[in-house]
């Protein structure tokens, strides 16, 4: 279960910067999620998307800006749960080891039962003793979800992570995302088309070339920021 | 570009000077000959190459904290200078040592050393060379950087050490040899003019270093339309 | 404290994935064992003269095999991104390179402990009254190595030519643990074997100063 909604952050980026050599990849990004929100964010390959989520993480360090998380306890670091193409794992532990590992480093309250709860959750109590690298694509993902869930984070990113995914675990994918968004948490995801997922985002943003071109609450809009034609 | 010219001209100026003071104002060493003679240019340019890693260190650690090119371009210019300062310094040792010893090498402590500092820059440079964007380029090396010059006297007092261990002839009379007045005067007068040139030699590889950086921005420009 | 927890449950991790692979542990054994055999074809191993020689060639080993030892400790943490999975998780990066680092000395230990007895049999060695002299220098000797090594391996991770790279940058900074370790090494396996304190302490103060660098240093290695 993800954080409750009074411990869930929002996220702001002021004129954001960010190069790679000659590449913009963020340029003059400015953006305001509040706390509960769920994002879906489109652009074409090379707009900027996943370096915004990395960003938002602290993973990636900015050229230029702030990124600040509004809301929530300001003297602890916020707790960020990150989903993106890689599943973040080691194939060489079992799922569990993988989950027991990641709780005891987030100092995560009853590791054992947590973990045990959230296998539960994902679907994969019958495969605990595997290791990862006997995954499928689907169920590797599914470890990663629980990986970031964890530690209870109080925002959520999530990088395409529909890609590699056959229907069924799509279906399962964007039923656990709608979840999430339900008990309240703040959810930032990029994605690649118009798909299920998308249509649970309550704000839509399109990047293109690092800069958000458009910005829109209404669900109408939602399929043509996805496509593209926006002005 | 006015004063670019005349520090050039200043550097060319002293370093002939200087070379003229060591042949004719120097008087001739008793022991050593005609020979001793490169000490002065020798000897001065090891402290121009020192001086030189230590402004690429205090570059790599302004880099480190403040992340602007410049300190980047300053890094590596001096790492640059300071290499081909230490080369001549390693062509300069076995010159002197080859007369008086008989032999291009003697594993002294100092000369040892600096090779080993010269190959800790090439390094540096070499580094640079394998990381293709400028700012993770910027930022490896100057973390490099900073570990190499750490280990810069950690290298000096180990290799000092394991030399008194296995005594051998010393290059340069060693660390207790006292120098005639004259002498002295011209010694300093050489490293006086050895920094001139060194920062006259960094000047102008910053400015080509800022250079190659302008034109990059420009066909940046040029493409985006 | 959160670092050491931290630290400690990178570690379990480091020697669990470790052991159940052991691709690392035997392929290393093995090539010091190389390096040792190989290496005393250049010179007669069996006169007096190949004590003097023993000490230093086995240092040498061990560091052209900590340099490839050393090479997926963060290569691995990059097949599946698991590297920005640590970041988010701990408080303080510097937990994950003493893990790494603790993790490496002791692989390096290992390394060293097992192949004692077969260096003392092909040189005719003796240091039996010496031992827990010898295991303070090959400790002290790979913590230094592993703090260094460690450092560049997080660097020539992210460049090209990573497998040549490393040693590269690591053999010429290494260059007082190899003087210093292979002096002391030397006093402790002739006739009358007597501990060089003062090389002891180099090492040492070559252990502290650098892992001193990386606490400082270390956060901007894991930057992306």
């Amino acid at each position: 279960m993800p954080a409750p909604p009074e411990r869930s952050i929002g996220l702001q980026f002021d004129q954001v910067e960010k190069r790679y050599g000659a590449v913009y990849a963020l340029r003059n990004l400015t953006l305001k999620v509040a706390a509960g929100e769920c994002v879906a964010i489109a652009g074409r390959n090379g707009s900027g998307k996943t370096t915004l989520l990395r960003v938002a993480a602290k993973l990636v360090r900015a050229g230029r800006g702030t990124i600040s998380y509004t809301g929530g306890a300001s003297n602890c670091r916020p707790t960020i749960g990150f989903v993106a193409h890689a599943t973040m794992v080691y194939d060489e532990l079992t799922a569990e080891e993988n989950l027991l590992f990641f709780a005891k480093l987030q100092n995560v309250e009853n590791p054992t039962k947590r973990v045990a709860g959230l296998l539960g959750e994902v679907g994969l109590e019958d495969r605990k003793d595997s290791l990862v690298r006997t995954f499928s694509r689907g169920m590797r993902q599914r470890v990663a979800i629980a990986r970031a869930l964890l530690a209870q984070p109080s925002l959520l990113l999530f990088d395409e992570p529909g890609t590699g995914l056959d229907a069924e675990s799509g279906a399962w994918l964007t039923g656990h995302i709608g979840k999430l968004r339900d008990s309240g948490c703040t959810i930032v995801m990029s994605l690649h088309g118009e798909s299920e997922t998308a249509r649970l985002a309550t704000r839509a943003i399109r990047l293109e070339a690092g800069s958000v071109i458009a910005d829109t609450r209404h669900g109408a809009m939602f399929q043509a920021i996805f496509a593209g034609a926006v002005n | 570009m006015l004063r670019r010219i005349t520090l050039g001209a200043l550097a060319i100026g002293l370093v002939a000077c200087a070379t003229y003071a060591s042949f004719y104002i120097a008087p001739e060493e008793r022991t050593m000959g005609a020979i001793q003679r490169i000490f002065y240019f020798h000897a001065s340019t090891a402290w121009a190459g020192e001086t030189t890693f230590f402004v690429c260190f205090v570059a790599n650690l302004l880099y480190i904290w403040k992340r602007k090119p410049q300190y980047d371009w300053l890094g590596v210019t001096c790492a640059e200078v300071g290499v081909a300062c230490i080369t001549v310094v390693l062509i300069t040792g076995p010159i002197w040592a080859k007369p008086v010893w008989g032999i291009w090498w003697t594993w002294d402590a100092r000369l040892t050393s600096t090779f080993v500092l010269w190959i800790l820059y090439i390094c540096y440079l070499l580094l640079r060379t394998l990381v293709d964007e400028a700012e993770r380029r910027a930022l490896l090396s100057a973390l490099f950087g900073v570990f190499a010059f750490i280990d810069v006297p950690i290298v000096f007092g180990a290799i000092r050490w394991w030399r008194t261990q296995h005594p051998a002839p010393v290059i340069m009379g060693g660390e207790g040899s006292g120098l005639d007045p004259i002498m002295k005067k011209v010694f300093l007068f050489n490293v006086l003019a050895m920094h001139v040139l060194a920062v006259f030699l960094i000047v102008e590889r910053y400015f080509l270093e800022k250079t190659k950086h302008d034109v990059e921005l420009l066909q940046r420009e040029a493409e985006a339309r | 404290m959160a670092l050491l927890s931290n630290a400690a449950a990178l570690l379990g991790k480091e020697v669990r994935t470790e052991f159940r692979s052991r691709e690392l542990l035997g392929t290393t054994i093995v090539f010091v064992l190389i390096v040792v055999v190989v290496f005393s074809f250049t010179f007669d191993p069996t006169t007096a003269e190949s004590r003097r020689f023993g000490p230093g060639l086995l240092w040498m080993a061990f560091l052209f095999a900590a340099s490839l030892m050393l090479q997926p400790c963060f290569l691995r943490e990059q097949v599946n991104d698991t590297l920005s999975a640590l970041r988010l998780a701990v408080q303080d990066p510097f937990a994950i390179f003493l893990a790494k680092i603790a993790a490496n000395t002791l692989f390096l230990l290992l390394t060293e402990l097992l192949m004692l007895p077969v260096f003392a049999a092909l040189f005719n060695a003796s240091f039996a009254t010496q031992l827990p002299a010898i295991l303070l220098t090959f400790f002290l000797g790979s913590v230094g190595i592993s703090v260094v090594g460690t450092a560049l391996a997080a660097i020539s991770a992210q460049a090209r030519m990573r497998e040549l790279l490393l040693p590269l940058l690591l053999l010429p900074l290494l260059t007082p643990i190899l003087v210093v370790s292979t002096e002391v090494t030397i006093r402790l396996m002739q006739p009358e074997p007597y501990v060089e304190w003062k090389g002891i302490g180099l090492m040492a103060g070559f252990d502290a100063v650098f892992l001193t660098v990386l606490w400082l240093f270390g956060e901007y290695l894991l930057e992306e």
